[in-house]
């Protein structure tokens, strides 16, 4: 809502810049989204009054215009407004001015013929285009023909006014009106408002007889109903316009804007019918009937929902009531006979209906946040009052109230202690008193207790909380102290489970990945890839796009994009990891179950290439690295073993191992599949998933301190020929089987299957070292078990040793 | 001549031979040919028998001195000499120093995972407990107990992804709220905990909207916890995250779940408060919503409102990293380009 400035100042004895204004309602009250002065940035535009006119030779549209601005000569002005007419008293941007836009406005010639500067249209001067007058839509503007011709006419316009734009949230209703700004504004200023309520001048016939209004009052809790008689339609007085237009509205006739005006002025949104339009004498607000219809102000066209509240004649529907009237009721030329209605109707019905006809207007939004419920009649006779005024209307005597259930003040008790305790401030009595009572509350004290009784306006204010956020707002924040919690001592400390993710991290960003945090949410397609364990999709209920519909049942696809992404940068070279929930669920419920996940993906070259280092593209046994490592550091506790799986669909056959610890699967590496690679646009790529819950889970080994032998080791080499289906994990077991007490390490240093090797063979060499703690190991010892091992390799393996 | 006289001449001789010694084997060569049993202060020494008794030992005296000199300065040639050796051998050596070094592998922390480590570390140290929440979650910890009832205006169904009509991708962190609210036994001692986590919103991707963003989700509950503690615990945030020179104000708001409910703005980075284009020339950014804990909140988990409440804030880690460093796109944060997620490696 934008309020101005200098009408808060007529209500108000405020001493302080528009800026200061908004900075202080900002801090205390709502936010400001800015403050615009619209005169700001324009030079040099004054009124002008056109003396002639005459038919530009070149032109069948163009006008050569001498216009007075006030100095000696007349301007000759070349002016292609179809309404430019002599005597009129317009716009003139002067050579050398600034017009909207910071546009320079400069001598020139029109069709050869010079024109000293541009005659304008409201819009050319800053104006929205929602809030210029129809008559002025497509033309120039033109002033009243008191203005005085080389004033500036900024005034004439109120463009010398400040505009505070506040961004009302939506539980401070009350702030979507003059008359609730002046209030909060009196409180934090400790200033009195005067507000001028008028008096209705009442001259026809009894209203009773001649309108009857039936309502049910669980829609419509307050509905009444004025009627003026022999208006006259008209254009507003300027004065009336400039408010208008200032506010964002568009000045329409002068009894449409009397209801914009009193609207904006009190809170109270009004609706202006044409009385000799309705059927018959009697108006209902009720629930829409089915297949009912209306068309509204703006020429939609609803189907009418039951749960719509309407307004009706003896007919049909004549209003989406609290949110547009009906087109067939509405002012219109001819109007003499005005019912103005004001009105309370059930606010989750409005929003609703709102919603549901996709109509969210300035009164809808009024009455889903609440209007004053004590204003109704103060905002129907002002209204009634203006249109006797400004339209020589005739008020009829009286007011339809059809139903008027005003709430009962909410009435708070609240204690000094709790207020000092909550806030931490040492307020007095008196202080938070005065600061309720300059908010309208009535406060009585009973010792420290205070019971204050809460003006109805302040629909937001219902318990003691409410109470100290207006005492804290208006003390002001900045008053409070700054302190850190005191009382009972607390430990801060993560969990295991909270360790265990920082050290997977760590460990990884050590091993050469970056941490990538990728969508979790993903397409049905990509949710279903490298599975872990059989799940059900789930699926949002209205995704925005395709892309981001399913929840993520792996890791890799999201680090897959990311690679995609890179790649189609040029960037090859990536290695990320990321760690994060995937969701799995089962048949039969709605809601998946979270389970924590680790997932790595590289591809191109791990090690940047560099001059001193060829590129050395990734490949299994570098994910293998990593994946090891990162095993070693969490230091679960049994076996890590890795078994070949051929039957992933997305991954490579011949490149896939499980990871199992202690014999549980707990993931799975290897390369992805060629297909996949090519389905997201990447090259070969290298991957590893892991249940990071299940490493939680596992039980850990601890640190332990194990003697290092003083004593020198002897090492010997073995190497040996086997079938190529004889794995190192085989040779490996056997030789630690099979090696005796002192040996110590089992280390592969070479593995051959070129062409030196016989088909179906491969060649593998590995370095055994022996040791023994205690004592200088004697040669035949080490001699003796390495002996033993070859003819276990040879025996059991079929090994020709070489 | 007298042997005095003749080991003078050998000294001298020797010491000349000793200073031409062109390399090491020279030096060897004149060792020899001097110290050498055929040597000639060997040969001299000989000579001394044929000495009285009175004069042999000044002259063996003589002889051992001169031979030790010598030594001396042949000891000290070979050291020089091979100084020679190996400063020609090391300026042989030289590289240019100013080629790159040999890379390493190395990763980083997110830059959103920066800030969420640092948060943690500064509560931790404040004696909070770290809790993470489930992501899919329940339309009644969502919202409901939250004092966001179903028809409540502020959760409009545009902003959430429902999965069923109770089932939902959380839009916040504040269903911890409820959810710790409910488990804590306050008998223990004070709720103080941060909760982050990823949360959701049905927007559509641009440069400030992201359908997943994260948020630090912060509750403090006890007997006597003021508002004056929630803007000192935020001002300890904004200094540990800023630096010390960041002031932080409060500004009123509106939350369902807290009343007072406040937004915190801290200085401008931009401008250090002096007013420019990025603060909207207030020399202050918005940053994060707080308050004191609705009562209704505290109701709904069965926590006695009259004898418990607290401050709760939300703060989001995008917002902080985009102003932090300046990011323009906060779907930098989910795409993962390499050069984006290098740019954020300083430590401590």
């Amino acid at each position: 809502m934008k309020i101005s400035y200098n009408w808060i100042k007529e209500y108000l004895d405020l001493n302080v810049k528009p800026a200061d204004l908004a900075e202080k309602i900002e801090r205390t009250s709502v936010e400001v989204d800015d403050v615009v002065k619209p005169s700001d940035g324009l030079k040099k535009i004054v009124v002008g009054h056109v003396l002639s006119i005459e038919a530009h030779p070149d032109s069948d549209h163009l006008h050569i215009c001498q216009v007075d601005v006030g100095e000696d000569a007349p301007l000759q002005i070349v002016c292609g407004a179809p309404n430019i007419a002599e005597g009129q008293m317009v716009i003139v941007a002067l050579p050398g001015s600034r017009i909207a836009n910071n546009v320079k406005i400069k001598k020139s010639k029109m069709r050869g013929v010079p024109s000293a500067g541009m005659i304008c249209s409201l819009q050319e001067i800053g104006f929205s285009e929602a809030v210029v007058p129809k008559e002025y839509a497509d033309g120039i503007y033109v002033l009243p023909a008191d203005a005085k011709p080389g004033d500036d006419v900024y005034d004439y316009l109120g463009m010398n006014d400040s505009l505070i734009d506040l961004d009302v949230t939506p539980n401070r209703g009350d702030m979507l009106s003059l008359y609730g700004t002046l209030h909060d504004l009196s409180a934090i200023y400790d200033l009195p408002v005067k507000f001028d309520q008028p008096a209705v001048k009442e001259a026809g016939e009894p209203i009773a007889d001649q309108l009857s209004i039936h309502v049910d009052e669980s829609l419509a809790p307050q509905y009444k109903m004025r009627l003026v008689k022999q208006v006259k339609l008209a254009p507003s007085p300027m004065w009336l316009q400039i408010r208008l237009w200032n506010a964002g509205y568009r000045p329409i006739n002068n009894v449409v804007d009397i209801t914009n005006y009193i609207m904006l002025k009190y809170g109270q949104p009004l609706h202006a019918f044409d009385y000799d339009k309705f059927a018959g004498e009697d108006v209902y607000v009720r629930n829409a009937k089915a297949g009912e219809k209306l068309t509204t102000l703006d020429e939609g066209e609803h189907d009418l929902d039951v749960n719509d509240i309407v307004i009706a004649d003896d007919k049909a529907p004549i209003a989406l009531a609290g949110v547009m009237g009906g087109l067939d009721t509405a002012i219109a030329d001819g109007t003499t006979t005005v019912a103005i209605e004001a009105a309370v109707f059930e606010h989750d019905h409005i929003r609703k209906a709102a919603q549901r006809h996709n109509l969210h207007t300035d009164a809808s939004q009024r009455f889903e946040r609440g209007v004053n419920r004590t204003g109704l009649q103060d905002a129907l006779d002002a209204a009634a009052q203006m249109m006797d005024e400004l339209a020589g209307g005739t008020v009829q005597t009286g007011t339809v109230v059809a139903a008027d259930n005003v709430p009962a003040p909410a009435v708070i008790d609240i204690t000094m202690s709790r207020v000092n305790a909550v806030l931490g401030t040492d307020l007095d009595q008196a202080k938070v008193t005065h600061i309720l009572e300059t908010l309208g509350c009535d406060v009585t004290a009973d010792g420290e207790k205070l019971t204050v009784t809460v003006p109805v306006r302040r629909n937001d204010i219902h318990i003691p909380a409410d109470l100290l956020e207006e005492i804290a707002r208006i003390y002001g924040y900045d008053e409070l102290p700054a302190t850190l919690p005191t009382g009972r001592m607390t430990m801060g400390e993560l969990t295991t489970s909270q360790k265990l993710m920082r050290a997977t991290r760590h460990s990884l960003e050590g091993l050469g990945l970056n941490q990538a945090i990728s969508y979790a949410l993903t397409t049905e397609d990509k949710a279903k890839m490298f599975l872990m364990q059989p799940s059900e999709v789930t699926k949002l209920a209205w995704p925005m796009s395709v892309d981001h519909a399913v929840l993520r049942m792996n890791v890799i696809t999201g680090l897959l994009d990311d690679i995609a992404y890179n790649s189609a940068r040029k960037v090859k070279d990536v290695a990320l990891y990321e760690q994060g929930r995937v969701f799995y669920r089962e048949d039969g419920t709605d809601r998946p179950s979270e389970q924590e996940h680790i997932a790595g993906a590289i591809t191109g070259t791990l090690l940047p290439t560099a001059w001193d280092a060829p590129a050395q593209p990734v490949d299994f046994y570098q994910v293998k690295g990593i994946v090891a490592a990162y095993l070693k550091d969490m230091a679960v506790n049994g076996d890590v073993t890795y078994v070949a799986n051929t039957d992933m669909p997305e991954m490579h056959p011949g490149r896939t191992a499980d990871i199992l610890v202690h014999g549980h699967r707990i993931g799975f590496m290897g390369q992805i599949h060629p297909t996949i690679a090519k389905k997201f646009k990447i090259g070969a790529t290298y991957v590893f998933e892991l249940n990071l819950q299940a490493i939680i889970d596992m039980p850990k080994q601890e640190n332990q301190y194990d003697v290092i032998s003083r004593y020198p080791a002897i090492t010997r080499d073995v190497a040996m020929l086997v079938d190529n289906d004889v794995t190192n994990d085989q040779i490996v077991e056997l030789i630690e089987k099979r090696g005796g007490a002192f040996l110590q390490s089992v280390k592969l240093f070479d593995v051959y299957d070129g062409v030196k090797v016989p088909k179906g063979k491969k060649s593998l060499a590995y370095t055994l070292t022996f040791q023994d703690k205690h004592e200088t190991l004697v040669d035949d010892v080490v001699t003796q078990a390495f002996e033993k091992v070859e003819k276990r390799l040879q025996d059991d393996l079929g090994a020709e040793i070489r | 001549m007298s042997l005095k006289d003749k080991l003078n001449e050998l000294h001298e001789r020797g010491l000349a031979e000793i200073k031409k010694s062109g390399d090491l084997k020279d030096v060897n060569q004149v060792r020899v040919s001097l110290l050498g049993k055929k040597g000639p202060i060997t040969e001299v020494l000989r000579g001394m028998r044929d000495l009285d008794a009175e004069e042999r030992p000044k002259v063996g005296a003589f002889a051992n001195e001169i031979r030790d000199d010598l030594t001396a300065a042949l000891a000290k040639r070979r050291e020089e000499l091979e100084n020679a050796v190996l400063n020609a051998k090391l300026a042989n050596e030289a590289i240019d120093v100013t080629l790159p070094g040999t890379p390493v592998a190395k990763g980083e922390p997110h830059v959103i995972q920066q800030i969420i480590d640092q948060i943690e570390d500064l509560f931790l140290g404040m004696g909070y407990q770290v809790l993470s929440g489930p992501e899919v979650e329940e339309d009644k910890y969502n919202f409901e107990m939250m004092n966001l009832p179903k028809n409540h205006p502020a959760r409009d169904m545009q902003d959430t992804f429902y999965i069923t009509k109770e089932i939902l991708m959380r839009t916040q962190t504040s269903p911890m709220q409820a959810r710790t609210l409910e488990t804590h036994d306050f008998s223990k001692g004070p709720l103080k905990m941060i909760s982050p986590g990823v949360v959701y919103r049905r927007d559509t991707d641009d440069p400030t909207h992201s359908h997943q963003f994260h948020q630090v989700e912060g509750l403090v509950i006890d007997k006597h916890i003021t508002m004056a503690d929630l803007k000192g615990t935020l001002q300890v945030l904004a200094h540990e995250l800023f630096g010390d020179k960041f002031d932080v104000r409060l500004r009123p708001s509106y939350f369902p779940f807290t009343e007072p409910s406040v937004e915190a703005d801290i200085t401008c980075f931009n401008c250090g408060g002096k007013g420019c284009k990025v603060c909207k020339n207030t020399g202050w950014i918005e940053v994060l919503g707080a308050g004191m804990v609705h009562p209704n909140v505290l109701k709904m988990a069965g926590v006695d409102a009259d004898v418990y409440g607290g401050f709760a804030f939300g703060v989001g880690p995008d917002r902080f990293a985009m102003l932090k460093y300046g990011v323009d796109d906060i779907r930098n944060f989910y795409l993962n380009d390499v050069r984006f997620l290098n740019q954020f490696t300083k430590k401590g």
